[in-house]
């Protein structure tokens, strides 16, 4: 984990913004790690593809637009103090802190117990995390659902993407691309498969183990980001049309938000699962599975549109 | 963990959060910005995930393979769903701090604060 401070400090002192995004990428590698260690690993699931995956591409993508060199910075000494201050107040802090792994922590003992032991009898998913995601806490995630949406259509906004008409010359002047190099064409058309595979597969499989939406949504993407960087991006819109994308955006919240609705016409309470079927626990099964569903779309779909929005920027 | 190797986990989220908060006051490259406040955001995500962490537990997810103690402990996945959403949140945030970070390079064709600010008052 000191390795993890290490790499902090070098980004700090590193002057190239490539060199600086690329530690970062590595960093959130070494933080999936991490969460391994610490028995997250849904997290750490979400950490890799997204730390490691996308936000690098999508910091290269703006270095591409912007210059690769930061300025030198003057010395200032003021940063420093205050920092300085606020990590010795901290330390201060962490003395009052339960001990790690301590099992009388307060955060162990409210409404964590209550989640483990009945998470699997009430809702029939074995992944606790799953289960309280998409169920015990299924309003907070329809909230996030929503900022992801909200994020998209944010940078649709800013920087908006080409039409799908427009879309469609290939191989148009100045369009980034490696489809020259051979290698990387064979190996990424190996390797799509198997992504998607994976990325159905985290899907479908996150009530029992590791995975779900999130994690599923940007695996997705990132097998779709992959394509667009090797074969060039009008190559990868004839796949999936700008229209489709902000379908696909909206679709997923929606699918999700009816899920919450439909269970109102089983007269019960919003986003209350247990009525769908006879039993209560399968009911709940089909009711996670939607709404996960619903989460990969749109995270899938999300990704997907801010990173073509940034890739295509440069050559409007 | 006994004494205070117990709290070593929290030493390095501080160090993390105040090397990220340093980076974030003290360089005026808007990209160098984004990844400064990148890393202080996964040092509260580690923070939470080590409230999450107990000791001879195990992932949460059900198993019915009961360890050598006769009885499983799970880590607590409230941090986990709560950190696993925000990380989410987190690229969907910085994607738009970098769009608009584009539009401002567009408009003003740096992306260093005080160039920027020179520009500004200087029309």
């Amino acid at each position: 984990m000191a390795f993890l401070l290490v790499i902090a400090f070098t980004i700090v002192v590193q002057r190239s913004l490539i060199s600086a995004t690329m530690l970062a990428g590595f960093f959130s590698l070494l933080m999936a790690v991490t969460f391994v260690l610490l028995d997250a690993v849904d997290v750490a699931f979400a950490e890799a593809a997204v730390g490691a995956g996308i936000t690098t591409m999508l910091l290269l993508g703006t270095i591409g637009l912007t210059g690769p060199q930061e300025k030198v910075p003057r010395r200032q000494w003021m940063p420093l103090f205050v920092t300085a201050g606020s990590a010795a107040m901290l330390i201060y802090g962490t003395f009052d802190l339960p001990l790690l792994g301590s099992p009388h922590s307060p955060a162990y003992t409210h409404v964590a117990p209550y989640y483990i032991e009945h998470a699997e009898i009430e809702t029939g998913v074995p992944n606790m995390v799953t289960a309280v995601l998409a169920s015990y806490r299924g309003y907070d995630t329809l909230g996030e659902l929503f900022v992801i949406l909200t994020a998209g259509l944010g940078v649709l906004m800013m920087l908006g993407l080409r039409g799908a008409g427009t879309g469609s010359h290939a191989g148009g002047g100045g369009e980034i691309s490696m489809t020259q190099h051979s290698i990387l064409r064979v190996i990424t058309k190996l390797l799509i498969p198997f992504i998607l595979l994976f990325a159905l597969y985290v899907q479908f499989h996150g009530e029992s183990g590791p995975g779900g939406g999130f994690q599923a949504g940007t695996l997705f993407a990132a097998a779709f980001i992959l394509y667009a960087l090797v074969y060039g991006t009008s190559y990868a819109r004839r796949v999936i049309p700008a229209r489709g994308l902000y379908m696909l955006m909206a679709l997923g919240v929606l699918l999700y938000a009816g899920t919450g609705l439909a269970s109102f016409l089983f007269g019960a309470n919003f986003l209350d699962y247990g009525v769908f079927a006879n039993d209560f626990a399968s009911g709940q099964l089909l009711g996670i599975f939607l709404v996960e569903l619903g989460v990969g779309i749109t995270v899938a779909a999300t990704m997907i549109t801010v990173f073509l929005a940034l890739a295509e920027r440069r050559h409007q | 963990m006994i004494g205070a190797l117990g709290l070593y986990n929290y030493w390095i989220v501080v160090a993390l959060m105040m090397t990220g908060l340093y980076v974030v006051i003290s360089r005026s490259n808007l990209i160098k910005k984004i990844i400064g406040l990148n890393i202080f955001q996964s040092s509260v995500f580690l923070f939470f995930i080590s409230l999450g962490k107990v000791d001879h537990g195990t992932a949460p997810i059900a198993s019915h393979t009961a360890n050598v103690h006769g009885e499983i402990l799970y880590a607590n996945p409230l941090p986990h769903v709560l950190i696993l959403t925000a990380i989410v949140v987190g690229v969907s945030t910085t994607a738009v701090a970098l769009a608009l970070i584009v539009r401002v390079y567009e408009a003003y064709g740096t992306v260093e604060d005080d160039e920027l600010h020179k520009a500004e008052h200087s029309p």
